[in-house]
């Protein structure tokens, strides 16, 4: 079977975003990026599913810059198959990802999407579910666990009191916890390779898809911060200040 | 404008994390709530009591009893057509569903709310709490996700909404419940405890875990809470996870214990109004944000503090 593994290229994990003075949004330039760590771990699991014998092809697929090329290599580099970058330098919003994604499912029938459960710079958490709903298929969200059969696949899932285990039919979409495994390093002789295995490029409009925001942001602004408090010298000047604030 | 409130619940009792939501909704306009489920009628008796709420629609069919999106989402897209806004709590329930009945709806979400600045207009949080943006929806319909620790709860008693029954739910025969590991806990639930005691790497291991913050945890009566480090070293289980992708907590008092404070662990908690750390490492980026900080070996201190608070 063929999965297809949608990744978005984000400031990197290790950055602190500095929001721009003027309210307009958070300051990406000269920023590192990477591939979403979800993302990762999603490229990760299809990659394993396909060492174990239970796919055959994966693809790669990003909607995002021309510089998100760097981010499908990555993919690439892991052990994707081939990749599909449907390039626009306009902001994305998770609704219109899905429905540019739904289109390239229609193209490509795959029988498993395995997506990242949510990208670390909007923090939406919705374009697996929003994808899931666009192609009526069912969802197994914050994955913690996966076990891929021919027509089903059994999702173990990260719920906030502990995990709950569903069974889907095929095809489906998954998104991806944390623990789901640990991502790999690409190699050298695999990021060279990767430069040579395929990747097609388009754009919204080939799918047909209008991207136009139905969100509007009208500022981004700093957190309140938080001021550093007092060191205290010992357990007992530790005490003495939790009982003194009231804390205890 | 007419809200839906989806209702956070274990088809027994109402969860917390729903009062916050109807506090959100009811800066909105007229509030409505949806609980869905199996044998969830004691819930609806709940909520109907919650101050601000006219109205609690019950969906109670076998296929809703475990909330599954597949079966869910159908059903709130079709009473969205008499509703304008649907909000839902940023728990794991929440976020499951949401997105789905957008996408039906042709909606895009607006995903953890911190407040409501008008009927359009919300602020949430982006890079992992360390921006705040204010987005205004062009949608007809509204389809919100709610950060608990954001708004206040409202009251659980004082309300009077008429009950009505939901039908129309079915089996989308997509997916399937199979099982449920639910951690069984005398202790206070991490995002509605007064005092959080939070564990990182620096313990060592499950057994030092246990050993070192549960004692303390005893006896101030605290939740307990770890950052993704500990969670991903096996210390403790998923659902202890405090930050950016885990719970988002606000308690009266959140001790951080041998957690160096990395910014996605910060997101997940520095709207605690007290934040004690205790760390070895006085360079260690939590001490920026604590308001009591005590730099030394948590093996014995925290022992200590169990003995003496």
């Amino acid at each position: 079977m063929k999965i297809l593994v949608p990744v978005k290229r984000v400031i990197d994990y290790n950055v602190k975003p500095r929001v721009k003075s003027d309210g307009s949004g958070v300051d990406l330039a000269n920023v590192k990026m990477s591939m979403n760590p979800f993302d990762e771990i999603s490229v990760e699991e299809a990659i394993r599913l396909k060492e174990a014998g239970k796919a055959e092809e994966i693809i790669a697929v990003s909607v995002g810059p021309q510089k998100a090329q760097e981010t499908l290599r990555t993919a690439l580099a892991m052990g994707a198959d081939r990749a599909i970058l449907v390039v626009t330098d306009e902001e994305v919003e998770p609704l219109a990802v899905a429905k540019i994604l739904a289109k390239i499912v229609e193209e490509e029938q795959p029988q498993l999407v395995i997506t990242g459960k949510q990208a670390i710079d909007d923090d939406s958490n919705q374009t697996g579910q929003m994808l899931a709903a666009l192609l009526g298929w069912g969802q197994g969200t914050f994955a913690n666990t996966v076990e891929l059969d021919s027509d089903s696949i059994t999702v173990k899932r990260e719920i906030d009191g502990g995990l709950q285990t569903v069974k889907l039919n095929l095809p489906a979409v998954v998104t991806t916890d944390l623990r789901l495994n640990e991502p790999r390093y690409a190699s050298l002789p695999n990021i060279m390779k990767a430069k040579k295995k395929p990747m097609d490029e388009k754009t919204p409009a080939d799918y047909g898809v209008d991207i136009a925001k139905r969100l509007t942001t009208t500022n981004v602004s700093e957190p309140p911060v938080r001021q550093a408090g007092e060191k205290v010298e010992d357990v007992d000047a530790l005490v003495a200040k939790l009982k003194a604030v009231g804390a205890i | 404008m007419k809200t839906l409130v989806l209702v956070e619940h274990d088809n027994k009792t109402m969860k917390d994390a729903t009062l916050a939501v109807v506090t959100a909704a009811s800066q909105l306009g007229e509030v409505h709530a949806l609980v869905l489920g199996s044998g969830c009628a004691a819930v609806g008796e709940q909520v109907a009591k919650v101050a601000g709420v006219s109205t609690v629609h019950v969906a109670d069919d076998a296929a809703l009893e475990h909330q599954l999106a597949e079966n869910a989402a159908p059903l709130i897209a079709s009473l969205m057509e008499s509703h304008d806004a649907f909000l839902a709590p940023a728990t794991t329930t929440g976020k499951n569903i949401a997105p789905r009945v957008a996408a039906l709806l042709d909606v895009m979400q607006i995903s953890d709310i911190l407040s409501v600045e008008s009927e359009d207009t919300f602020t949430r949080p982006i890079y992992a709490g360390n921006a705040i943006a204010t987005v205004t929806s062009s949608d007809a319909k509204k389809v919100i996700t709610v950060r608990g620790t954001a708004f206040d709860k409202a009251a659980t008693e004082g309300g009077s909404a008429s009950i009505e029954g939901v039908t129309g739910a079915g089996e989308s025969g997509l997916s399937t419940f199979v099982s449920e590991e639910i951690a069984k806990s005398e202790r206070p639930e991490l995002t509605s405890a007064k005092i959080i005691v939070s564990g990182g790497r620096a313990l060592g291991s499950a057994e030092k875990f246990e050993e070192v913050i549960t004692p303390l945890a005893d006896k101030l009566g605290a939740g307990i809470g770890a950052s993704r480090a500990a969670v991903d070293a096996g210390y403790v289980p998923n659902d202890y996870q405090v930050g950016q992708t885990g719970k988002i907590v606000a308690p009266e008092v959140y001790i951080a214990i041998g957690i160096s404070g990395a910014i996605q662990h910060l997101a997940g908690m520095k709207d605690s109004k007290i934040i004690v750390a205790i760390n070895k490492d006085e360079d260690a980026p939590i001490f920026q944000v604590a308001d009591i900080g005590l730099v030394a070996d948590l093996f014995n201190a925290v022992p200590e503090l169990t003995e003496k608070v």
